[in-house]
Formats: structure tokens, C-alpha cells, sequence
């Protein structure tokens, strides 16, 4: 008799089908649509605005940190060609300097060269006017002995 | 003579005795709607205590539906695929939740202290009529899946590779819902004998092992149902090359 009922036939058992079943599909059916409204629709929104949220602004820190390196390239190349422009002067400077060193000692030079020279002339012409003078007072003395010797005679 | 005793601890444990609803000409088995009754509204209870605030920043129990939600959404996702899966997460979502609260609520709950004047309270998938209706549903589910994505060419899928493979996917109509059904039904009812068993033989201690293992049976089978209906989804809805 129990051995019977086990395996159900007409009253209970493991295997009793009936009304039980559609009714519980019914069920069933009906909580996907409790659920739908009262848990996946609202969690699913506020799940996929966080999404949403977070995903933009990982676009937005991306987009930002690559702005950021391009400042960064354009202000390593302003540094760069002002460092250049700067060597450039600094060696005009340099240059000019030197250009301006060389004249001013040329001109020096030659002003020193034409003093010495005017000197020098100067130095020969008194040398020959002397010695014109001591030749024509020698001149003089050699003819006042002559008379001299002549008148002593 | 020791299986007659056997079998009379079998009856002592009450299997396969009902508590009978009787409306009208039909005839329900009360007890399965009383079980799935106090674990739904539990749910229910317990899911909108958890989206009655929802703020962007989630706490507490938002935090356990969002990780709840998410884990739906992933399972429904790698089964069915990214175009139709939205369509059909609250149903694999519900399976996956009255699946493993009723496992859950009749591994957890002691029931046994509740008298009725006949069969016991349990978990509601320990009932055949269950575990078919949830079949039979995910059938429904795949066809009007197919069908309401495909049009006629649903029927492609039956002689996909060859058209060799017709009667065994015809088959395959049968053996899905009687697989799912069957293997639903076999493994909460014998957890529940098992431990109805050991705790008939040796009261304590020795069952608490088994219960674990109960408890991890009916997880398992809860996510084993819903991926199997997403899966049987997914295969309908796939567009063949």
C-alpha cells in the first residue's frame, strides 16, 4: 500500500500532477513581472547611470590628460627654440663684441703707429737741423782757425 | 521485514503526501503554495526594503541587489548575447531567484515544526509540479524567443549543421523541459530525504554536514536552471552563418 502511494497514482505520490502546475506557472509569470518593476527595471537604471557616469568621465579624464601632454610637447618647444634664441644672441653678442674689441684695437694701433711715425720724423728732422748747425758752426770754427793761422802768420 | 520498516520510516517522513486544496472540480497541493507564498513575500519584502532608497552611491542592501543584479546580468549576458539579453534578464533573473529561494527557504527553515493535518511543508521545487511549470516555461520561453526574433527561419536551427540532426533536435524539444524539470525535482527532493533520513536515524551532529552540502547543492541548482534557460534562449535567438 505505502510502496504504492510512493510512486503516486491516483490519491498523492512523488508523481502527482494537477492543477498545481498551471497555477504555478501563473505564479511564476507573475513575479517576473513583480520583479521586473520593483528590482530589475530600478536597479538596472541606477546600475547603468553609474555606468554611464563613470564611463564619461574616464573619456573626459582621458581626453584631458591628452590635452595636457600636448600643452606639455608645446611648452617643451617654446623652451626649446627660446634656449636656441637665446644662444643665437648670446653668441651675436659674443661676436659683435669681439668685432668692436678688434676695431677699437686696430684704430688704437694704427693712432700709436702714426704718433710713433710723427715722432720719429719729427726726432730725424731736429737730428739733421742740429747737425746742419754743428757742421756750419764747425764750418765756422774751421774758418775762424784758418784766419787765425793765416793772420798769425 | 527491514524493508517494511524502511518504508515505514519512509512514511514517517511523509513522502509524496500531500496537504490538499480542493476549489471547485481542481485539486492543488497546498502546502507548495503556502512554502512558495511566505518565500516570495519574503523576497519581495527583503528587495523593496533594498530599492526603496536608491542613491548613486549604494549602501547596505543596494549594495547586495546591485552585486544581485550584476551577477543576473552577466550570467543572462555570456548565454544569450549582447542583442536580446535585455529582453530577457527579469525572466532569467525570476527563475534564478525562486529557484534558489525556495531550495534555500526549505534547506533553511525548519518546517518540520509546523503541523499540517497532511503531507509537510518544504521547499516548493521538491514538488514535480514545480519543477514542470518552470520547465515548461523556459520552453515556451525559447520558442517565442526564436520566433518572435527570427520569424520562420527559427526553424532553421532544426537542420542547422545537416539537416541529419531534425529528429534529434525535435527530440531535443522533449528532453530540455525533462531534463530541466527532473534534475531540479531529483536533487532538492532527495537533499530533503536525505537529511529527513539522517536526522530520523541520528539526530545530531551527523546531519549538519549533509545539510551543508545541501545548501550547496541548491545553489548550484538554482544557477545551473537559469543558466540552462538562458542557454536554451541564447541557442534559439543565434543567428546561424
Amino acid at each position: 500500500m505505502l510502496a504504492f502511494n510512493f510512486f503516486g497514482a491516483t490519491e498523492g505520490g512523488l508523481f502527482d500532477i494537477n492543477a498545481t502546475l498551471p497555477l504555478m506557472a501563473i505564479q511564476v509569470v507573475a513575479l517576473t513581472y513583480i520583479l521586473n518593476s520593483l528590482f530589475f527595471k530600478p536597479v538596472g537604471n541606477v546600475v547603468e547611470k553609474r555606468e554611464k557616469f563613470v564611463s564619461n568621465n574616464i573619456i573626459e579624464a582621458k581626453n584631458k590628460l591628452s590635452e595636457v601632454k600636448k600643452l606639455e610637447a608645446d611648452l617643451l618647444n617654446q623652451l626649446q627654440s627660446a634656449r636656441s634664441e637665446a644662444l643665437r644672441i648670446v653668441n651675436e653678442a659674443e661676436n659683435e663684441s669681439d668685432k668692436l674689441y678688434k676695431e677699437a684695437l686696430e684704430l688704437a694701433n694704427n693712432e700709436a703707429n702714426a704718433s710713433k711715425e710723427k715722432a720719429r720724423l719729427e726726432i730725424e728732422s731736429q737730428t739733421s737741423a742740429a747737425r746742419d748747425q754743428l757742421s756750419k758752426q764747425a764750418d765756422d770754427l774751421s774758418e775762424l782757425i784758418v784766419n787765425r793761422l793765416i793772420l798769425e802768420k | 521485514m527491514f524493508f517494511n520498516s524502511l518504508l515505514t520510516n519512509f512514511a514517517a517522513l511523509e513522502v509524496g503526501q500531500h496537504l490538499y486544496w480542493q476549489i471547485g472540480n481542481i485539486r492543488l497541493h497546498g502546502q507548495v503554495f503556502l512554502t512558495s507564498w511566505i518565500l516570495l513575500g519574503a523576497l519581495l519584502v527583503f528587495i523593496s526594503l533594498g530599492t526603496k532608497k536608491m542613491e548613486n552611491d549604494p549602501k547596505g542592501l543596494q549594495n547586495l541587489l546591485e552585486f544581485l543584479w550584476d551577477y543576473i546580468r552577466d550570467l543572462a549576458r555570456t548565454q544569450i548575447g549582447e542583442k536580446v539579453y535585455r529582453d530577457w534578464m527579469p525572466f532569467i533573473g525570476t527563475l534564478f531567484l525562486f529557484v534558489f529561494v525556495s531550495n534555500w527557504g526549505g534547506a533553511l527553515i525548519p518546517w518540520r515544526l509546523i503541523k499540517l493535518p497532511s503531507g509537510e511543508l518544504g521547499a516548493p521545487t521538491a514538488d514535480i509540479n514545480t519543477t514542470i511549470a518552470l520547465a515548461l516555461l523556459v520552453s515556451l520561453s525559447y520558442f517565442y524567443a526564436g520566433l518572435s526574433n527570427k520569424g520562420w527561419r527559427y526553424f532553421e536551427y532544426y537542420v542547422h549543421p545537416t539537416p541529419i540532426m531534425l529528429p534529434f533536435k525535435i527530440l531535443e524539444d522533449f528532453t530540455k523541459p525533462l531534463s530541466l524539470s527532473f534534475r531540479l525535482f531529483g536533487n532538492i527532493l532527495a537533499d530533503e530525504l536525505v537529511v529527513g533520513v539522517l536526522v530520523f536515524l541520528v539526530p545530531l551532529i551527523l546531519p549538519i554536514p549533509v545539510m551543508f552540502l545541501g545548501l550547496f547543492t541548491s545553489a548550484i541548482q538554482a544557477l545551473i536552471f537559469a543558466t540552462l534557460a538562458a542557454y536554451y534562449i541564447g541557442e534559439a535567438v543565434e543567428e546561424h552563418h
